[in-house]
């Protein structure tokens, strides 16, 4: 009876660490676990305030959130308490629209409809889009035998539309003169349900490649292949068998040892680095006015080494109108967010860094809440 | 001591007077009573107002689907141009469940057979209370196991059977990285312990003197097993059963991770060895976006046909079970 008694608290104990560990990634005030010992290098000093300040939306940015507040901010300023719950970035404009978080974070600026409703909530005061963290879209493949691979977006837009289907086609050879591309049958993923990530990168097909990618860019998969339950869900597809491809967050493919193509964006073959992806957003033509930094990505942007598919995702504060405490800490959680030396530390979980000419524009940004 | 109407009889023995002494109902009785008969009525209430929300919230979607709700394969529920069918979805729920009770009822009837008529006693309790635990994995957990370690040791058998009978629409390729046939097997793990929990109790409250009648007789063990244990525990059998099913249909999470859902516009397939949606997997990957009350009426349209299915199931299951008791 021991012998089972023992096995059956095992079991039990097993079980529970499963049930908790299962907990453990909703829970957002608990220290951000992979890649936090990066937060460490970055220098950033920061001016604290105290006091608790509650965002909420886009998950694309809830690993840099994590790791900046909880490992970065934190260490520095133990009396505030951040939390951010990545509820995705509808439900987060919806939220800070409706006074329930202090801010939202959003893969999309504010719409129109929306703004009115966001100055209401600001007592009357615009609420600005403020451009934080920038995240490329990878094209990642898994195929044995090839690891470099050079796609365009008329190609990329053919085999994700189910026109191209073998990996030897004659025009993914065009693109890739040298490598040997074996007859394997390609497996396209893409995300189930609406996805800012989808909604991207099929803009991007879109306006580049329009003849081959005829619908408009669109959160909903308008595509041929598989759908996958969330990033990690097509990444760990792609991992599981030769031939599979699909479009990620970068520090998706990075975490699953998947294989990044290179874009050519018309200039020649670009290879998706934190710097590259940071020339597009360098390109990026800003849409708000005076500190509403809303921006408009420039897929088509022909620059020599500048990595076309980025995805730009906004933090929505209130201009003014949120009680003097709040303020201080959303002023000085924010400027510590968007120093660069708290961007280049972002690099090494798979986002780009602002590049200064916007990072810039964004501290002008914080400077004026009040 | 208890007559044939249940009621005790002393009530029943007559007083002075010659009629049946009501007698002061006591407190506990009282209390008892009524709250045995108010959770009685919340519950059919919980039901009741179930479908009633469920149909009221549908029926606007309902009269502005476009396309055939029941025959379409389209599932674009766009404000101001509803297009949604649930003939897919449908297909992929009950093919998921009926694969998961394919595998759970034999394994979980002859799981409590061995529980309760063959096991030694000290072995039958801890492996019973080894299958108990089987039920208390959160499905996230049975999701994650299924797709990332099950799943790749079914890639073989998988291909072999589409190799040798993918002329049948059921085995049809292009076999997808998370594919029906993987979800049923891992739904019916999650439900084994529901059938074989009921089933055990039910097979060990089998009459001794029905067992020993049966052997006496000269019943070799099997022989007593179908004749006295199972027509005995088959009522109980059928309702494990339901509650298995109802768990497989309404199954959310574990479906959402294991199965890959088809891109839109796909015609109608029937294979196993593809993905598809289940009715709860359509909801959970889309409920982020509920924003427009006309659209998701399209989902709770979706939602008010599992409500139907399940119904209708544990109606057949409770024709199933009176039937065979005015037969025994």
């Amino acid at each position: 009876m021991t012998f089972w008694k023992t096995s059956r608290l095992l079991t039990i104990a097993a079980v529970g660490a499963l049930a908790l560990t299962g907990c453990g990634s909703d829970d957002n005030t608990s220290t951000a676990a992979p890649g936090g010992a990066a937060a460490s290098s970055s220098t950033a000093a920061a001016d604290c305030g105290t006091g608790t300040l509650n965002g909420e939306g886009s998950s694309a940015q809830k690993n840099a959130m994590d790791q900046v507040s909880q490992t970065g901010y934190l260490a520095q300023c133990p009396d505030a308490t951040i939390n951010y719950n990545a509820t995705g970035s509808g439900a987060g404009r919806k939220q800070f629209t409706g006074g329930q978080v202090d801010w939202a974070g959003s893969d999309s600026a504010l719409k129109p409809e929306e703004a009115t409703a966001a100055a209401t909530r600001c007592m009357g005061n615009p609420a600005w889009n403020l451009p934080m963290v920038a995240g490329p879209i990878a094209i990642a493949y898994k195929l044995d035998g090839v690891t470099d691979l050079t796609l365009n977006a008329e190609v990329a837009a053919k085999i994700f539309q189910g026109q191209i289907t073998t990996w030897n086609d004659p025009a993914i050879a065009a693109l890739n003169s040298g490598v040997t591309l074996p007859a394997t049958p390609i497996s396209v993923f893409f995300r189930t349900g609406t996805s800012g990530t989808t909604e991207n990168f099929t803009k991007y097909l879109h306006a580049t490649a329009p003849d081959a990618w005829t619908a408009d860019g669109s959160g909903d998969w308008a595509g041929k292949g598989e759908g996958r339950e969330g990033s990690a869900g097509v990444a760990q597809a792609v991992a599981g068998a030769s031939g599979g491809i699909t479009y990620v967050e970068w520090s998706f493919a990075q975490d699953n040892k998947l294989n990044v193509a290179k874009v050519d964006n018309g200039a020649g073959a670009v290879e998706l680095t934190g710097e590259s992806a940071g020339k597009t957003i360098a390109t990026a033509t800003q849409v708000g006015t005076g500190n509403d930094l809303a921006l408009k990505i420039d897929y088509t942007t022909k620059e020599a080494g500048a990595y076309p598919i980025v995805l730009v995702t906004y933090e929505i504060v209130c201009s003014k109108g949120l009680d003097a405490d709040k303020t201080k800490l959303l002023k000085s959680f924010l400027t510590y967010f968007s120093d660069p030396a708290t961007q280049t530390g972002l690099q090494d979980i798979g986002y780009a860094p602002l590049p200064a000419e916007v990072s810039t524009k964004v501290k002008t940004a914080i400077a004026a809440i009040s | 001591m208890s007559s044939i109407t249940g009621r005790s009889t002393v009530d029943q023995v007559p007083g002075p007077t010659g009629d049946v002494p009501r007698g002061r109902r006591r407190l506990g009785d009282t209390l008892f009573g009524g709250a045995a008969n108010l959770s009685g009525v919340v519950v059919i209430a919980i039901v009741a107002l179930t479908g009633v929300f469920l149909a009221t919230r549908a029926v606007p979607s309902l009269l502005d689907d476009k396309v055939n709700f029941l025959t379409s394969t389209e599932w674009v529920p766009e404000p101001g141009n509803l297009r949604f069918g649930i003939l897919q979805i449908l297909w992929t729920t009950v093919s998921i469940s009926v694969m998961a009770m394919i595998i759970a009822v034999p394994l979980g009837v002859l799981n409590a057979l061995f529980l309760t008529q063959y096991a030694p006693r000290w072995l039958a309790r801890p492996a019973a209370s080894v299958i108990d635990l089987l039920a208390a994995i959160p499905s996230i957990v049975y999701g994650l196991w299924g797709i990332q370690v099950f799943a790749p040791h079914l890639t073989g058998l998988q291909k072999a059977v589409n190799d040798g009978l993918g002329w049948f629409p059921l085995f049809e390729g292009p076999i997808s990285a998370g594919t029906i046939f993987i979800a049923g097997i891992v739904l019916a793990i999650m439900v084994l312990p529901i059938i074989t929990a009921l089933s055990r109790e039910v097979f060990a409250q089998t009459p001794a003197a029905n067992k020993e009648g049966a052997l006496a007789l000269g019943a070799t063990k099997w022989e007593m097993i179908r004749t006295a244990v199972l027509p005995f525990g088959r009522a109980g059998v059928v309702s494990a059963s339901m509650l298995g099913l109802g768990r497989a249909l309404g199954e959310t999470i574990a479906i959402t991770i294991i199965v890959s859902s088809v891109a839109p516009g796909t015609d109608f397939f029937a294979s196993w060895l593809q993905g598809g949606e289940t009715f709860a997997s359509k909801i959970a990957n889309n409920a982020a976006e509920f924003n427009d009350p006309s659209s998701t009426g399209a989902y709770i349209a979706a939602g008010l046909v599992l409500f139907v299915l399940t119904f209708v199931v544990n109606a057949i299951a409770r024709v199933i079970v009176n039937r065979r008791k005015a037969f025994a």
